[in-house]
């Protein structure tokens, strides 16, 4: 990470600035369009749930393929080899659990938000409340992580040096991002996360081909020029250890980040979210169909682009580069198809960011006002059904502010923790807390609190008292010592700990309201009475 | 929300729910998503500790530098794809008559 400001050698700054700006020029084009037939609260937070299921497919992966997965993973894997494809697994299996146990349900019970179905047969608002606690942090984290990489992905490829260059960066992709969701509502944020989605599969599928062709179309060969470049730990690349191998917490850690990998996913609220925006529970479950497929196919590229990276450009190279791991794509690009290619890609990946902080805001936004604004505040009794949309574009302008803020502050900070954190809390309070209401016909109201905030503050507790926060020279405050607990990633504790209180609470409490809990699994399984498309 | 109240006014769902025919398709559900579930978790799981704790077995080569691992993790990619086309297929056929049967009937009668 020294020298972080410096352009990587080769690129060409103005080239870079111009692609990006031609994307944002072609996507607000399409965001005005598409905000001339939205108006009810609907059209604002599900695009008047008139997406097909491919469409909606496509921007699911547009919004699940963060920067992490394109930068990180490829990064990742040029530099420890098969321990970066241990991701990818992760965050492709896990959307099984979406497909079978979760998506369609979903989208039959719910209107809006994760917190229609948790309150579903529940006292709505002690329910509501938690639920929208829990989407916020989750959100907030998430668009933290992406707001302070889009500053480091910045200074690496637009060549800006200055910390308040780089601020001023940060500001810009945060004043975008509110135009896409306040202009656009879900309908302009999911058309920017569609083309994102078609630009960046399409440059990996590029950038795959010309690696493999390299090699003769011969994996095995490639792998072998990856070793070469290795050095004298290059074999280390071709199997497992060289990144969680070191130790047996190392080993426990890394036991830990795949539980909350493949159980996160499904608890992500931006992620549950998109599930409204098509007509019916069948589209849904073709959007999740089409998502595995794109991701799947995406994460195969990353293996050849990391791997690729490794082998072409060396990770000396790579980890002498500014911004470290992140830039083994860029730099990739660049060897392969000179500053033209870096300029695509460079701008791809900042559309990436672009496309998912879009997604957080305007989930976070639709959880505050519909959860908390209309049925907790106001008790359910909005009169006038423009006001709760009013209130969700105020809270979209307060996030964005805050994401900017957040993020101009946490530009430079390690921030891988806070991926993990954000997958933690969502796999810890939001997943079991879904299935119980999904599937336990005793779970109840006291059950869903205690699996909700408890989840949420182990989780908290657990980071913050870790090795990712004090303690290690990687830590985010060094110099001091306060951790405890042995684990970067909490998920091993605070998973099991979220199901056992949600079991407990919902034993310790009497109540049980049947006949929500009968009008709640017919609509679930059968979708009567489930919001249907808003003609136009 | 109106047409929830009129649901709710004429819609017995504790009745639908005793449904013999509710009855099928919920065992239909579970009795196809829970063991899939339990199988695809314990798999990814036998995954991750294998690669966490078994280092040289996988990192043995099949053939030139294809090693147990990568073979291991591109299966992973496979029994994904694979169980997403049977999930798929199975809800097409014996999932979604029932379920459009059952909302056919409840519509027809709030109408």
């Amino acid at each position: 990470m020294i020298n972080l400001a410096a352009p990587v050698e080769g690129s060409n700054p103005a080239l870079n600035i111009t692609i990006f700006a031609v994307f944002v020029l072609i996507t607000l084009v399409i965001v005005f369009r598409a905000s001339r037939n939205s108006k009810t609260a609907s059209d604002y937070y599900a695009a008047g749930r008139a997406f097909t299921g491919p469409q909606n497919g496509i921007a699911i992966s547009g919004d699940y393929l963060s920067a992490a997965s394109f930068l990180g993973i490829a990064g990742a894997i040029a530099i420890n080899g098969y321990d970066g494809f241990l991701y990818s697994i992760g965050f492709l299996v896990a959307w099984l659990v979406a497909l079978l146990l979760v998506a369609e349900l979903l989208r039959n019970t719910g209107k809006f938000t994760m917190g229609d179905v948790l309150a579903f047969r529940m006292k709505q608002r002690p329910v509501r409340a938690a639920a929208a606690v829990s989407t916020l942090a989750v959100s907030f984290f998430y668009l933290l992580a992406q707001m302070a990489g889009a500053g480091g992905l910045v200074a690496l490829l637009l060549g800006i040096e200055s910390k308040a260059g780089q601020s001023l960066v940060i500001a810009v992709v945060g004043i975008l991002m509110i135009v896409y969701v306040l202009v656009g509502g879900m309908k302009g944020t999911t058309w920017v996360q569609i083309i994102k989605a078609v630009l960046l599969i399409a440059g990996a599928f590029v950038m795959t081909v010309w690696v493999l062709g390299k090699y003769g179309f011969n994996l095995s060969s490639l792998l072998q020029g990856a070793v070469d470049k290795g050095g004298a730990t290059g074999e280390g690349l071709l199997g497992p250890g060289k990144q969680y191998g070191a130790s047996g917490t190392s080993k426990l850690d890394f036991l830990s980040l795949g539980i909350a990998l493949v159980l996160g996913t499904a608890g992500l609220p931006h992620v549950l979210m998109r599930f409204y925006t098509v007509p019916t529970a069948k589209d849904a479950r073709k959007s999740v169909v089409w998502a595995i497929v794109l991701i799947g196919i995406f994460y195969l590229f990353t293996l050849v682009l990391g791997y690729g990276a490794g082998a072409l450009v060396g990770p000396q190279t790579i980890n002498g580069a500014p911004g470290g791991v992140n830039s083994a794509a860029p730099l990739l690009a660049l060897e392969l198809g000179g500053p033209i290619l870096l300029g695509l890609i460079s701008a791809v990946a900042f559309a990436t960011i672009l496309a998912v902080v879009a997604g957080l805001t305007i989930t976070a936004s639709a959880s505050f006002a519909h959860d908390v604004y209309a049925n907790v505040v106001k008790k359910g009794k909005v009169d006038d059904p423009n006001a709760e949309v009013k209130v969700a574009r105020i809270t979209a302008l307060v996030i964005g502010a805050v994401a900017i803020a957040g993020g101009i502050l946490a530009n430079g900070q390690n921030i891988a923790f806070l991926v993990a954190l954000a997958f933690a809390v969502a796999a810890s309070a939001n997943l079991p807390t879904i299935l119980y209401s999904l599937f336990w016909k005793r779970f109840n109201t006291q059950g869903a609190l205690w699996s909700i905030y408890g989840g949420l503050t182990a989780t908290v507790i657990l980071i913050v008292f870790s090795p990712a926060v004090s303690g290690t020279a990687k830590s985010m405050f060094k110099g001091v010592d306060f951790h405890w607990f042995p684990l970067q990633n909490p998920g091993l504790v605070s998973i099991p700990l979220s199901f056992f209180l949600g079991w407990l609470g919902t034993v310790l409490s009497k109540e049980h309201n049947q006949d929500k809990y009968a009008e709640m699994e017919v609509r679930s399984l059968t979708g009567v009475g489930s919001e249907k498309a808003t003609p136009h | 929300m109106e047409r929830d109240v009129a649901h709710e006014a004429e819609t017995d769902w504790e009745e639908i729910q005793a449904s013999l025919e509710f009855a099928r398709l919920r065992k239909r559900l579970r009795n196809f998503v829970f063991p899939v579930s339990a199988i695809f978790l314990l798999w990814y799981l036998l995954y991750v500790l294998l690669a966490d704790y078994a280092h040289g077995f996988m990192s043995t080569k099949v053939a030139g530098n294809i090693t147990v691992g990568l073979i291991f993790g591109l299966l992973q990619f496979v029994s994904t794809f694979v169980i997403t086309g049977l999930y798929v297929r199975y809800a097409n056929k014996n999932l979604d008559p029932i379920s459009d049967k059952i909302r056919g009937d409840i519509e027809g009668a709030a109408k």
